[in-house]
């Protein structure tokens, strides 16, 4: 989790020392402000595991010396298949498509977001068809 | 590596352990998997299609500029036929061919997890990528046409005085959707590659490819919400009567542009960092080597993303209102570690036992072509030259140079890991054809553009004044077209040819990492058994035991092919 963390907080440093370079230099607003927003998206999630990693114990991913068994039990829950992204996905289109085609669009568009959303919060709750 | 021990168990919710896996056919599968290699391959063919699209504005583009006063298409014809050429290639192509299509199907194995972290979220990905492209493309089917304002819709030409109708608002919610479906994309591979690798894989011994697409998908979080944002005030603008990007009402045209390149430079690393990987190892296993320099590798990549969110203004050195000597000296500086990357490739084939696969050839290929996009990409960051190149055919010269160097890295990864998806190999013989005519085409098509650049050729103009040299050297251009256009339909002809006939074995190429430790295609979750990881080459390692794992920069050469490619 360290290597993790110091890629992006190194990243952030370096966007931070740039964004304060340019920004004292051009005196432009809009690369100032995206710079700065870039520096913090890479603190925010960089600290975050900055702060697991000093708390927890290594994983056996970042053990040079891991064995495939030390690795064993459950990794995850992956659902096999899932009828959700679909409908989300033709939601969004329909919903996108109302910005152009009229805003009757957005009842097709928002019906089947939310379907989309409640079926698949169901589903995850009940751990998927796997 | 003596005994292999058994890999982890994936246990689902319900405690059920499952090795096998018994879902729907056909469409049904097509339209519910989460597994992220049928993801994958839905993006690989959606991708490939988008090319033949793309490819097909472009050869009627250079059909149009054969001759001075060309007739074939209209003027505003024209301008929706480059505006979509370039949107095709660039947001519906080779982005998600990278990290939708390969990075899905590869990344995963590479690191020896089941599946993507997310795999509902991957599979939303794709349905916006697709429903993305479907959108933008339907502009041609309305009043008005297609999008018609340049790939990169600049204000105020991009507002509803100058662009009115439906075209240009199709591409604004088709851009919407593609941009969400990366930036999910980049999410996901963010949190595989951090949360889901397996045990004994560390940072530093993840394959480079995998490194590379972490890197990008960090280049996607980072840039892609700014281009989501200037859509949505770019539509507001269009349609709610707000002035964010025009004069007349206080706004700033200038704004757009800043806006669309904090995306669109990052967006340049974006796809050709996940080429700069495939490339980095098929040159690595062919040639029977570690990497050069794994770590330097990884440096200068990270340093590439670095640098690329400080360059974004080289785009705009002729507006007059930009710190030209800023941006200059960030874009030179990205030479750097680029430069790093060719000498590391030269140093991993350097004394090693080369083998000239189609892969290989591709890759070889590419590293000729991304040198001289590279280098007319020094020349554009030093601003006396760019005030006198900056909307000529030189840029275009230039940016085609990179991007058809990517497309023959696109191929390299297609014949390297098209085995592994598929289980079965491509022929050798079609396709080695093929990367002649690929290879030649692309540098009879962009060399003429160069010097007509230099003549002061403005791009994105559908006629040109009567001039022989003018004449012949876009007729040069348009020959080399016609044989990237032979290439692909020698592409196609191969994959029908090859169809199920040469089974690849589950590692023809002696491959160094994860992907070739398990059988072609992959089981669903990827794994049965999994070797000890001690090396960055963990496959490599098992297969031949008798070679001590040798630490960076050292290397032995071994001639040893585990198969036969088939020759006809």
């Amino acid at each position: 989790m360290k290597v993790e963390a110091k890629i992006l907080i190194g990243l952030g440093v370096f966007f931070g020392l740039m964004c304060l370079v340019y920004w004292n230099w051009s005196l432009e607003n809009a690369g100032g402000v995206m710079m700065f927003a870039a520096m913090l998206l890479c603190f925010l999630p960089g600290g975050y595991y900055y702060w697991w990693s000093r708390r927890m114990k290594a994983r056996p991913e970042d053990d040079p010396n891991a064995t495939q068994a030390g690795g064993a039990g459950v990794v995850g829950a992956f659902p096999g298949t899932s009828i959700w992204p679909f409908t989300l996905g033709m939601g969004s289109f329909f919903v996108v498509l109302a910005l152009v085609f009229g805003i009757w669009f957005l009842v097709p568009g928002l019906g089947l977001v939310i379907w989309a959303m409640l079926g698949g919060t169901a589903e995850g709750r009940r751990g998927g068809k796997v | 590596m003596t005994d292999l021990l058994k890999p982890p168990v994936h246990v689902d919710d319900h405690g059920h352990a499952h090795e096998e896996h018994h879902g729907p056919s056909g469409i049904l599968k097509w339209i519910t998997t989460t597994d992220h290699k049928v993801i994958g391959l839905s993006y690989t063919v959606t991708a490939v299609i988008m090319l033949v699209i793309g490819g097909m504005f472009a050869e009627i583009i250079r059909a149009q500029l054969a001759t001075p006063n060309g007739t074939l298409v209209s003027l505003a014809q024209y301008n929706e036929l480059f505006t979509m050429h370039g949107s095709v290639m660039i947001y519906l192509f080779a982005g998600p061919f990278a990290f939708g299509a390969l990075a899905n199907i590869i990344v995963p194995i590479q690191i020896g997890a089941p599946d993507m972290a997310f795999p509902r979220l991957n599979a939303l990905s794709y349905w916006l990528y697709l429903t993305g492209a479907i959108t933008m493309l339907s502009g041609f089917f309305v009043s008005g046409g297609a999008a018609n304002f340049g790939w990169v819709a600049y204000a105020p030409l991009s507002n509803s005085l100058n662009t009115p109708g439906a075209g240009a608002d199709l591409w604004i919610g088709g851009l919407l959707l593609t941009g969400f479906s990366a930036i999910f994309t980049g999410v996901n591979l963010c949190a595989t590659i951090f949360y889901l690798r397996a045990p004994g894989m560390t940072m530093f011994r993840m394959p480079i490819f995998t490194w590379n697409m972490l890197v990008t998908s960090i280049l996607i979080l980072l840039a892609f919400p700014v281009l989501t944002a200037g859509l949505v005030m770019l539509y507001a603008d269009r349609h709610f009567g707000t002035h964010i990007f025009s004069v007349a009402g206080g706004g700033v045209p200038v704004l757009w542009q800043h806006l669309f390149w904090f995306w669109g430079h990052p967006e340049v690393y974006i796809l050709a960092l996940p080429f700069f990987g495939m490339v980095t190892e098929i040159i690595a296993v062919f040639s029977r080597k570690p990497v050069f320099g794994y770590k330097g590798m990884i440096f200068a990549t990270l340093s590439i993303a670095a640098l690329s969110l400080g360059v974004w203004a080289h785009h705009m050195f002729t507006t007059g209102v930009v710190l030209l000597p800023f941006f200059s000296i960030m874009s030179l500086l990205i030479a750097v570690p680029t430069g790093i990357k060719i000498f590391n490739w030269i140093g991993t084939m350097w004394r090693g036992e080369v083998w000239f696969s189609t892969a290989m050839l591709m890759a070889l290929g590419f590293l000729v072509t991304f040198l001289i996009g590279g280098l007319t990409g020094i020349y554009l960051a030093s601003p006396p030259l760019d005030f006198f190149t900056h909307d000529t055919y030189f840029v275009v010269a230039h940016f085609h140079s990179v991007v058809m160097a990517l497309v023959l890295a696109g191929m390299a990864g297609l014949y390297y890991w098209g085995p592994k998806i598929t289980g079965y190999l491509l022929n050798e013989r079609i396709g080695k054809a093929q990367f002649w005519f690929l290879f030649i085409g692309s540098q009879v098509f962009t060399f003429p553009l160069y010097i007509l650049g230099l003549d002061g050729m403005p791009r994105r103009m559908a006629v040109y004044p009567h001039d022989p040299q003018w004449k012949m050297l876009n007729d040069l251009s348009t020959l080399g077209a016609v044989l990237i256009g032979i290439s692909t339909i020698l592409f196609v002809i191969n994959v029908v040819v090859s169809w199920k006939k040469y089974p690849a074995g589950d590692n023809p190429w002696d491959g160094h990492t994860l992907e070739w430790f398990t059988t072609s295609p992959p089981p669903h979750h990827n794994f049965y058994r999994l070797p000890q990881i001690r090396s960055e080459r963990p496959t490599w390692d098992y297969n031949h035991p008798g070679h001590r794992a040798l630490g960076h920069g050292q290397h032995e050469v071994h001639t040893q092919h585990d198969s036969e490619v088939p020759a006809s």
